[in-house]
Order: structure tokens, then C-alpha cells, then sequence
């Protein structure tokens, strides 16, 4: 009987960390609320040529800044009468990669310049973080156009600046993390008992620090959301006529006296995605437990 | 305190070294001949290389460097390419204007920051934080220059109360203190401070609720200190950290007003950059962007110094 008892007793389960952090943000409705918005945005980017939506590149000189609200155009049209619905959808495509993608490449770059930093130490650690501290000098949104505007206009050019910008910020907290873990128990342990520093770094020092550079590189793709966009307002990002949200706001700029509305709706998008982005960082610090 | 301010000093040297080798080299990983904007079309090879010697594009790069530091020590930035006028008086006339729309900005931004970041961290996880936390985190998110758009719709076209451009009344040239003038900073300058107020609202909240759950507050009180003597323990404790985020902020805000002065056709140093940029004229955009990161760097110096000499923990470290 007691044997039956033990195999008929509920088995324990064994729930990884990131089971319990996905657990945790679950539970957070504005989190939820936030994912959901991002994952409808992304999804409509990437299927934007299924979607029954007219061709964003179609202009029309009769169906100029038509308000919102025109038969068949239920978001009005641009300076140039080109659908504003599809242009916002498809604009999202541009936006929402230069927003994101230069955050990831910052996160890469960054994270393995920190640990190395931080876990090596020494001469090392001095090079890498007093060539990181001379881009400290610059202000983020000087520093992005100014590389911007040294290398021209273009997509590759915006992610290049916009990756520059966000590697600095990204290697120093890679850095701190990982000084912190370095002095730890179990990394002395696994030292003392022979490991190389390379094992030791991606075994022993990764898993522990991920999370803190992770949960840091996501706070700054709201920021690098505003500056990409900011890139094509200037004129220094994506080129016409390719629909990009920080794009299309400086093209109505001009449109602003007949057609306020429509003018401020690509501003709007910019405004939500990176709202959603910032509390769902937050929800991620919360869910991760990683203190500010 | 003064072996501080010379150790910290001394250790801003190779910063500013580093800037001047960032802001040199971005000229040289432009594409194309920073030349080719004001040679003629038609210049034949002789002409092309005078000019490239004239303007000393014909030197080795560090050679190109080391002249071109001699000259910046000395306080020359060189000539633009588009007017021929020297780089140092265009810059200096621009970044007047942006000082003056960055210190508006951080006159609006901070005491209501540093003010809504109190009351939040003072009542943490009441109704009032909850919505200064929202507003905060709304504010951050904002695209300021989109901001400054939506403002410009509201007060400039529906309302017609403030103009929508410009550092003053048409044919007036240069800045002055009345009400012609003032109008034309109101918005810029509120737009340029709603990114701080979230900043700093945000950072101080944090602040003064972490400082009261300390137990030296909580020995404060048992001392028998009033509520208003307790205040001034932890306003001390929170000084030199907010002190430091706002001077961050007041840089950032000199070199970050770019995008709405752009929209505002604000005659600063941001309107300049973005000239420079679009005339390719890569000896006023060096210049711009060295003067800008200088005074960040400036800022940043003036702050850790007055951190010390409020919070004399942070010199031994």
C-alpha cells in the first residue's frame, strides 16, 4: 500500500526559471495588454501584403488629405493621397525593425564585451571600459545623428548609428553584473576545480547575468523606437516614398493647417509601440525580479 | 575636496581626447569627397588636388589629426564649407539659442520632477503614485518631436495663442526678454522639458521611497524629530543622486533639442546640424557635434564635483 501511495502521489514538477518568470508575467494584466498590442502590430507588419488594405505606394492628386473617416479610406489619406491605413500598417514594418533590431545587435556586441570585461578584469577591463566611457560624452540622440548624418540617409545606415548608440549603455551594465558574479562562491569553485575561462564564462557567468543585461536591453527599445523614428522625421533614416512612421510625420508636417488629425497619426503609432515597450519592460523587471 | 576636483579633472583629459578622435573621424567615414559639395563640376585634376591641398585633405590621417587638434586647442574649428565663414562663430551664435531653450526646459522640467517624484516616493503604492508613475512612464514614451507637433496643432492652428515657429517676431534679430520673444519660447521649451519631468520624477520617486524604509529614518522618528526635520535628513540623503540625473538631463537636453528645433525652426545649434547635415558640410557638423559633446562633458564634470562636495561618501571611492 505504501508503495502504491507513493507512486499515486501528484509528482512534484519541476518548473525552470523562465517558466517561472513567463508564470509571473501572465499574472501581469498591463503587461499582457501591452504583448498583445506589440504581437498585433508586428503580426499585421509582416502579413501587411494579406491584409485586404490598399497599396501604400498608390498616390492620387484628386484624394489628397481626405479626413478620417473617407469611404475607402477609414484613416483618410496623406499629402500625396496615398491610403494612410495601409502606409501606418506597412510603415510599421521599417519602424518597428530599425526600433528593434539595433537593440539586439547592441545586446549581442554589448553583453560579450561586458562579460569579458567585467570577468577577465585588469588591462583588459581598462581598454574596453574607458573606450566605452568616451561615448558616454555624447548624448544619445546627438550622438545617433551625428553618425547618421556622417554616413547619409538609408536603413543600414540608420541601424548602424542606432547599434553604436545603444552599445555603450548595454556593456556597462554587462560589465557591472558580471564583476559582481565574478567574486561569487561557485565561480571560485568551478575555477579552483580547473575550469578554462572561456567554460567558465558561458557555463558559470551567463546564465547569471543574462537576465539583468536582458531585462536593461529591453527598457531601451522604447527609446530606440523614438530615435529611429526621429532618424526619418529628420531626414537622416529611411527615404521616401517608403512608408515609415517617423517618415510620414515630417511629410505632413506640412498638413498640419488643413488636416491636423491625419498629420498626427503616425506620431500616435510611434506614441503606442513605445509605451507598450516601456511597461513591458517594466512587467519584465518585475516578472525577472532584476532591482533597478 | 580639492584633490578630488584635480583627480576628476585630470581623468577628463582622456575623455575629451576620445571625443575629438570620434568627431575627427566622422568625417572621414563619410562617403564620398567632402569636397565634391562646393568643387566644380568641371575641375580638372590639377584644380581638384589644389583644392584638396588648400584644405589640407592631401596629408596622412594622423598628420590631418594632429593639425587639425593644434588648431581646435587654439580655439579654431576650422572654416564651412557652404558659407566659408569659420566654424567657431556660427557654432557659438547657434548654441546660444539651445542653451537658452535647454535651461527653459530644465527651469520647467526640474522642480516639478524633483516636486511629483517626491509626492509619488513620499505616498508610494497610493493612488497619487500610481498615477505620477503612469504619467512618468506616458512621458517617456512620448516622441517629443510629435509632441511638439500636437502642440503646435493645438495652441498655433485651432487656438492661435502662441506662434508656431521661430525665435521671435519676423525681422527681429537676435533674442530679447519680452513678451514678442518670450511667446516664441513657451512651446519649444515645454515640449523639450516633458521627457526630464519623467526622467527625473521617475528616478527621484525611486529614491525617496527606497530612503524612508531605511532604518535611520525609522531612529529619526524615534528620536522624536518632527515630520519637517525628517524631510530634511532625507532630502540630504537624495541630493547628490538627483543632482546628478538632472545634470545629465540638462546636458542631454543641449545636444537632444535637435529634433524640436527642427520642428519648431528653432535657430539653434540642432538647426545648424541638421544644415550641416543636409549641405554636407562635414567641417560645421564636426564642429557643432565637438562644441555640443564638450559641453555635455562640461556638465557631467560640474555635477560629480558638486555630488562631492554634497555627499563627501562619494570622494573616498
Amino acid at each position: 500500500m505504501a508503495v502504491a501511495e507513493i507512486e499515486r502521489a501528484p509528482a512534484f514538477k519541476r518548473r525552470g526559471y523562465w517558466a517561472g518568470v513567463a508564470r509571473r508575467l501572465m499574472r501581469d494584466r498591463v503587461a499582457i495588454l501591452c504583448l498583445a498590442i506589440l504581437a498585433a502590430l508586428v503580426l499585421s507588419a509582416i502579413f501587411a501584403p494579406l491584409l485586404p488594405i490598399q497599396d501604400p505606394y498608390q498616390a492620387s492628386m484628386v484624394a489628397r488629405l481626405k479626413p478620417i473617416g473617407t469611404a475607402g479610406h477609414p484613416l483618410g489619406t496623406d499629402e500625396q493621397g496615398r491610403d494612410m491605413l495601409a502606409r501606418l500598417i506597412y510603415g510599421g514594418r521599417l519602424t518597428l525593425m530599425i526600433g528593434l533590431m539595433p537593440v539586439a545587435i547592441a545586446f549581442f556586441i554589448g553583453s560579450t564585451l561586458g562579460i569579458v570585461a567585467g570577468y577577465i578584469g585588469g588591462r583588459v577591463n581598462t581598454l574596453i571600459m574607458r573606450s566605452i566611457d568616451v561615448f558616454f560624452a555624447f548624448p544619445s540622440v546627438l550622438l545617433a545623428i551625428a553618425i547618421s548624418g556622417a554616413l547619409g540617409a538609408g536603413i543600414l545606415n540608420s541601424l548602424v548609428s542606432l547599434s553604436v548608440v545603444f552599445v555603450p549603455p548595454i556593456t556597462r551594465v554587462a560589465e557591472s553584473v558580471t564583476s559582481a558574479v565574478r567574486s561569487a562562491d561557485y565561480i571560485e569553485a568551478a575555477r579552483a576545480s580547473g575550469g578554462n575561462a572561456l567554460t567558465i564564462m558561458r557555463v558559470h557567468v551567463l546564465g547569471n547575468v543574462l537576465g539583468p543585461i536582458f531585462v536593461y536591453a529591453s527598457s531601451l527599445t522604447s527609446v530606440c523606437m523614438i530615435l529611429a523614428a526621429g532618424l526619418s522625421f529628420l531626414g537622416v533614416g529611411v527615404k521616401p516614398p517608403e512608408p515609415e512612421w517617423g517618415l510620414m510625420l515630417n511629410t505632413l508636417r506640412t498638413a498640419i493647417y488643413m488636416n491636423p488629425m491625419v498629420a498626427a497619426l503616425p506620431g500616435l503609432m510611434i506614441f503606442v509601440t513605445s509605451l507598450c515597450l516601456n511597461l513591458l519592460s517594466d512587467g519584465l523587471r518585475s516578472a525577472m525580479n532584476v532591482k533597478e | 575636496m580639492l584633490a578630488y576636483m584635480i583627480r576628476r579633472l585630470i581623468l577628463v583629459l582622456p575623455v575629451a581626447f576620445g571625443v575629438s578622435v570620434i568627431c575627427f573621424l566622422l568625417v572621414h567615414i563619410a562617403p564620398g569627397d567632402p569636397l565634391t559639395a562646393i568643387m566644380a563640376v568641371d575641375a580638372t585634376a590639377e584644380e581638384q588636388a589644389a583644392m584638396r591641398a588648400a584644405y589640407g585633405l592631401d596629408r596622412a590621417l594622423p598628420v590631418q589629426f594632429l593639425l587639425w587638434l593644434g588648431n581646435l586647442v587654439q580655439g579654431d574649428l576650422g572654416r564651412s564649407i557652404a558659407t566659408g565663414r569659420p566654424v567657431a562663430a556660427e557654432v557659438w551664435r547657434a548654441v546660444q539659442n539651445s542653451l537658452l531653450l535647454a535651461a527653459t526646459a530644465s527651469a520647467i522640467a526640474f522642480p516639478v520632477g524633483l516636486l511629483l517624484g517626491f509626492i509619488a516616493g513620499y505616498f508610494r503604492d497610493s493612488w497619487i503614485d500610481k498615477t505620477v508613475t503612469s504619467a512618468a512612464i506616458a512621458g517617456v514614451s512620448l516622441p517629443n518631436y510629435w509632441l511638439g507637433m500636437v502642440l503646435v496643432i493645438i495652441f498655433s492652428v485651432k487656438l492661435g495663442w502662441l506662434p508656431a515657429m521661430g525665435a521671435g517676431p519676423a525681422g527681429s534679430d537676435g533674442w530679447a526678454w519680452d513678451w514678442g520673444h518670450v511667446r516664441h519660447l513657451l512651446l519649444p521649451s515645454f515640449t523639450l522639458s516633458v521627457v526630464p519631468i519623467g526622467i527625473v520624477s521617475r528616478t527621484v520617486r525611486a529614491l525617496v521611497g527606497d530612503i524612508y524604509r531605511m532604518d535611520f529614518v525609522q531612529a529619526l522618528y524615534a528620536k522624536g524629530l518632527s515630520n519637517l526635520d525628517v524631510l530634511i535628513h532625507v532630502i540630504r540623503n537624495a541630493a547628490a543622486t538627483a543632482l546628478s540625473v538632472m545634470g545629465l538631463q540638462l546636458g542631454a537636453l543641449l545636444g537632444g533639442s535637435i529634433l524640436i528645433e527642427t520642428v519648431f525652426n528653432w535657430p539653434g545649434s540642432g538647426m545648424l546640424l541638421s544644415n550641416a547635415i543636409f549641405q554636407r558640410d562635414l567641417p560645421l557638423l564636426q564642429g557643432t557635434i565637438l562644441t555640443l559633446a564638450m559641453f555635455f562633458v562640461a556638465a557631467n564634470l560640474v555635477v560629480d564635483i558638486l555630488q562631492a562636495a554634497i555627499d563627501p561618501r562619494i570622494q573616498r571611492s
